[in-house]
Parts: structure tokens; sequence; C-alpha cells
């Protein structure tokens, strides 16, 4: 049940936000995390849980350079 | 370091023995799709953890749902996943067939729209879960006080990870650092790991979902042996807890004690709705029996990292995804299902 893939904001009512998963759409609730069309998002049982970031490559790649030198 | 070169440091390994617990269903699910323990070296070991919702529910809970899915004017509203584990006798699977009421749904949500269109049935939701579930059930309750729905109840079986890897750690288990679940701690944040990391001198590594990402968590883990580190590689969390979840849960739950099955009562490791919201609950307390349907299942072994499925004598003989005799052969994030499938 805890299985997230992320999908695409195309509109947003409220506490209601429409994803776009290759074409087909689910409604998912927005109440815990800000998001807005374009935005993508993860969706867990009907609830937006995260909104996912561009820069997590270049963090990671920090995070191992520093490991590296363990 | 790029992914080649992880992969190469794994394979070769030499150092001393190390087993990681990856805490997390659908991290056991990924593990053993993407055949992560063929490409380590046999110095490193996985074993996987309570956390798969379903797995770790007892059957006096699975029993309750069971008379209410008979009851007169009464509907069960549940996950797919449970409609198979087996309570102290039957599954909600055999009640359907014996006439039953019991409705799949993909979002707790759902239940708002089913409740509206018939308000002579009380719909009961089978509220399973962890920390990304819980605050869905909170934001659900809002909406039944708001829209004033009066025909929908939860029953609960919450659990919180923490105390659960606590417990673990102090009775069971000898692992040298965890995997991390990042959908979890997208919610719970990372520094819900800080005080079991110092308090065991353990690293924790928050990890993602796909093969490249448990990798590198291996790899990270690896690196910090020893020590007392919480190190977050899942980007989309952060070392706070997602403050909207918190509030939202804090206003409807309270911290109670928590039945696991085949690990016992640990303290405080679930959530109960709070006292002013008793009519919302379904007898959600006290549901502590734990009885498997075969006595052979070691299930409690298997979600506790101390056994392997193949351990089990029933595992691919009499327990099969289509004969399941324990909750690990069930659902996608069981263990035993993983271990069967791959
Ligand atoms: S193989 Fe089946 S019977 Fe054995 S522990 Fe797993 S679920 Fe239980």
């Amino acid at each position: 049940m805890c299985i997230a893939t992320p999908g695409l904001v195309i509109s947003v009512n409220g506490d209601i936000a429409q994803i776009d998963y290759n074409g087909s759409i689910v409604t998912a609730n927005r109440g815990i995390v800000d998001c807005k069309k374009g935005d993508y998002v993860l969706v867990h049982a009907g609830l937006i849980i995260q909104k996912l970031s561009s820069n997590e490559a270049s963090d990671m790649l920090d995070i191992f350079n520093e490991l590296g030198e363990l | 370091m790029d992914i080649n070169d992880i992969k190469i440091f794994l394979r070769e390994y030499g150092g001393r023995k190390l087993t990681f617990m990856e805490v997390c269903g659908t991290h056991t699910a990924s593990i053993r799709e993407s055949g992560i323990p063929s490409l380590l070296s046999e110095n490193i070991r996985l074993i996987s953890g309570p956390g798969c919702p379903v797995c770790v529910t007892v059957s006096g809970y699975i029993d309750r749902l069971c008379e209410l899915s008979v009851k007169e004017s009464t509907c069960v509203v549940t996950f797919g996943d449970m409609i198979r584990v087996p309570g102290s006798k039957k599954s909600l699977a055999d009640m359907k067939a014996l006439g039953g009421n019991i409705k799949m749904v993909y979002s707790p949500f759902e239940i708002l729209d089913l409740a509206k269109k018939d308000a002579d049935t009380n719909y009961i939701f089978a509220a399973v879960g962890f920390e990304t579930t819980t605050p869905i059930y909170a934001l659900l309750l809002e909406k039944i006080i708001e829209e004033k729905i009066e025909n929908i109840k939860l029953l609960t079986a919450l659990k919180t990870m923490p105390a659960a890897i606590d417990h673990l750690c102090k009775y069971g288990i000898t692992a040298d650092g965890f995997i991390a679940p990042g959908n979890v701690t997208v919610i719970s944040g990372a520094d819900s790991y800080l005080e079991l990391s110092n308090k065991y001198h353990l690293p924790f590594v928050v990890s993602g979902f796909s093969a490249q990402e448990l990798l590198s968590s291996i790899y990270a883990l690896v690196k910090l042996e020893g020590k007392a580190r919480v190190l977050n590689l899942y980007g989309a969390a952060k070392k706070e807890a997602n403050a909207k979840a918190k509030e939202k849960v804090s206003k409807f739950f309270e911290p109670a004690d928590a039945v696991w099955r085949g690990m016992g009562k640990i303290e405080n490791s679930g959530l109960l709705l709070k006292n002013e919201y008793s009519k919302y609950d379904a007898g959600s307390a006290d549901l502590t029996a734990d009885h498997a349907k075969n006595s052979g299942c070691i299930c409690g072994k298997i979600i506790t990292g101390q056994k392997e499925p193949e351990n089990c004598p029933l595992f691919a003989k009499i327990c099969t995804p289509e004969n399941p005799q324990g909750a690990c052969m069930i659902s996608g994030e069981g263990t035993c299902f993983n271990h069967y499938k791959n």
C-alpha cells in the first residue's frame, strides 16, 4: 500500500489536486503539501506526501564526496 | 564515486561481516525485485524489518473486521492488501464469500462518497498504516466532521516505527545499521531516527526506492559502520517532520501501546483516536489477540529479521501467494511474498 509513483499536478482546487499519470488522471488531497500546477508529486493512498525537487542529484554528490573521505 | 564504483566496492567488500535491516516493506520488494542481494559481498547481509503494515496486524483486529462485515447495515471498507490476511479463523475474503459486506478502495477518501450515497449503512474503514498513512485518516476525519457525516467510523491499527525499532534493538536483532524509508521520513523527518542512532550507536540511512538509491544507501551504511549518524540520501525528506501532517495527526490521535503480530505489545508504538473523537472509533483499543491461522507460521520471526522465509517449513510448499498461511505471504510488501516471487 506504500507504493508512491511520481505524477504531474495538472490542476488544483482548494485541498484537491488532479494528478496526471501518463494520461490517467487521479484526484489527490493536498492537505499537507503545498503544490501547484506543473509540480511533480508523490501520492500515497490518495494523499500528496511530497513534492519532488530538482536539486536532489547535486546534494547526493556532495554526500558521497564526504563519505569517500571516511 | 559513481554507481559503478559503489557496485565494485559492495561486491568486493572484505571487511567485518555486516547486517543491515531494511525497515520498510516497499524497500524489501525493491531489493528482491532488483536482485540486490546477489550484488553484495557475502560479508554484507540484508534482513527485513517490521515495515509492512498489513504483516504486523494481529489476528484480533482482523477478527473484529470480520465480525463487523456481517453486522446488520454495516460495510467494512479496506485497502485491497488486507482482504486475504488471515484472522484466527477467517479472512475478509472468506467473509465476503459468506455474504459479508466489504468494499475495497485505493484511497480512504473514497469512503466519503460511499457513506453519503448510502446514509442507512454504517461504513467502517480498516485504518491500518504507519506514519505516512495516518495523516490521511486525520484529513479524512476533518472532512467527516466538516460535512457532518454520521455514518463513518474507523477501526484503527496505527503504528509508529521508532518504538518498534527500539524494541528490536533491545530484544532481538543484531543489526549494524538501518535503511530507513524515504517516504515515511518525508512525513516524520530524518531527525526522528537521531535518538535511536545515538542510543544504540548505529547508523541510519534514509533511502529512496530505486536499485541505485538502495545500493548507495548500503554503501553509506558500510562507510558509517559503528557511527551514531543519521544520513539522509532521500532529497525530498527533511530533518524535521512535515509540520502540517504532524499538526493534523496530533489533533485527532494520541500515542498508545500497540500490539504487533509476533512481537507482542510495544509501549507507545501506536496511535489511538483521542477521547473527544471516540464517536468515530469502531472499538479499536484492546484488539490484542495474536493467533496464527497455521501454528507452523513463523511470521513473527520473519518480521523481526530473526529468520528468513526459507527457514519456514511451510514456505513455498504449503504456503504460497495462492494459498497464504501468514500475512507475510500476502502483501506485495511481505517478506515471504517477495522471497517467493524473486
Ligand atoms: S512462509 Fe508462510 S507460513 Fe511461513 S512464515 Fe511466511 S507467511 Fe508464515
